[in-house]
């Protein structure tokens, strides 16, 4: 098991397995994006409250989840590159932040087009907006800050510090509608008593979620492996590849 | 369901297809410059070599 975790610590290594993982994950996220899509906007019966304004959620909610999710990705990545120096984990994390500004971008905006029928306001400074605002903000930093440094490692360095502290407004944007009075609806399928969302309108959410969790593997996977090459740019396997690749693969 | 029925969206139509479109967009976009990237750091490194 260590040694098995252990190889993709090898830049090598992971460049070979990346092209597989970004395939796959492309290949499963376009099926249950097709299947969430046709759940979503087809199969799901308008909201009683909402009316068809309700299906914004199947885009809405992936997004902001995910905008928390590869947070947690970039700031455990940057950690682990830290402690223990590992190029992969440098890679991974400012290869993530680019894709987490995306999804955060994409929750605030689609949460403006969801709130404008619903609240009739296109933004409100309300704990949830605001909190999730100010994750934008630390992608935005995160990434102005690593690409400030002539030296991609201690740039990859500052950014994980970065990174790290901001890491406590994960739990605030999480916790935000229970702690605060907001105008945002509360949490209505991550509660521990069973989830207050019909299935037919739960199930295309879930097929998204996967094919967005699909679609930020397989779009890292690809970008980590541009910034492997810039990394190993003098390494000796890289110019092997390079050299022999013009028949192999056509990149 | 009607094809006109099913852009109108209960009226709600602006916004939920503008959501949709952007997201759409957005994820295109994500994928067509990390692979524009990747190209151009490995035709970078090709010219190195050769």
């Amino acid at each position: 098991m260590y040694k098995w975790i252990h190889q993709f610590g090898s830049p090598k290594y992971f460049y070979d397995v990346s092209f597989r993982v970004s395939f796959w994950c492309g290949v499963v996220c376009v099926i249950f994006l097709l299947a969430g899509l046709y759940g979503g906007l087809v199969l799901a019966p308008a909201d009683y409250q909402q009316g068809d304004s309700f299906r914004i959620i199947y885009i809405h909610v992936p997004s902001a989840w995910m905008s928390m999710f590869v947070y947690m990705v970039m700031a455990v990545s940057g950690g682990i590159s830290l402690i223990w120096r590992i190029k992969v984990n440098e890679v991974i994390a400012r290869s993530a932040a680019p894709l987490g500004a995306s999804f955060t971008f994409l929750a605030l905006a689609t949460g403006s087009l969801w709130g404008k029928p619903m609240w009739g306001a296109w933004w409100v400074w309300d704990a949830r907006l605001t909190s999730e605002l100010i994750l934008l903000f630390l992608y935005l930093g995160y990434m102005a800050l690593v690409s400030a440094f002539e030296d991609r490692r201690t740039g990859a360095r500052a950014g994980a510090i970065l990174a790290l502290v901001g890491v406590v407004n994960i739990p605030i944007i999480h916790y935000s509608v229970e702690w605060w009075n907001t105008l945002h609806q509360g949490p209505t399928v991550t509660k521990f008593s069973s989830p207050s969302i019909h299935t037919s309108m739960l199930i295309p959410l879930l097929l998204m979620w996967i094919g967005f969790m699909c679609y930020f593997f397989s779009v890292l996977m690809i970008r980590a492996r541009a910034e492997i090459l810039e990394y190993e740019a003098n390494a000796s396997w890289v110019r092997d590849l390079v050299n022999q690749s013009a028949k192999r693969r056509s990149i | 369901m009607s094809m006109q029925e099913f852009l109108h969206m209960g009226g709600y139509g602006f916004y939920v297809w503008t959501s949709y479109g952007l997201w759409a967009l957005v994820m295109v976009l994500n994928l067509y410059f990390s692979r524009a990237r990747e190209k151009n750091i490995y035709r970078k490194l090709k010219q190195r070599i050769q």
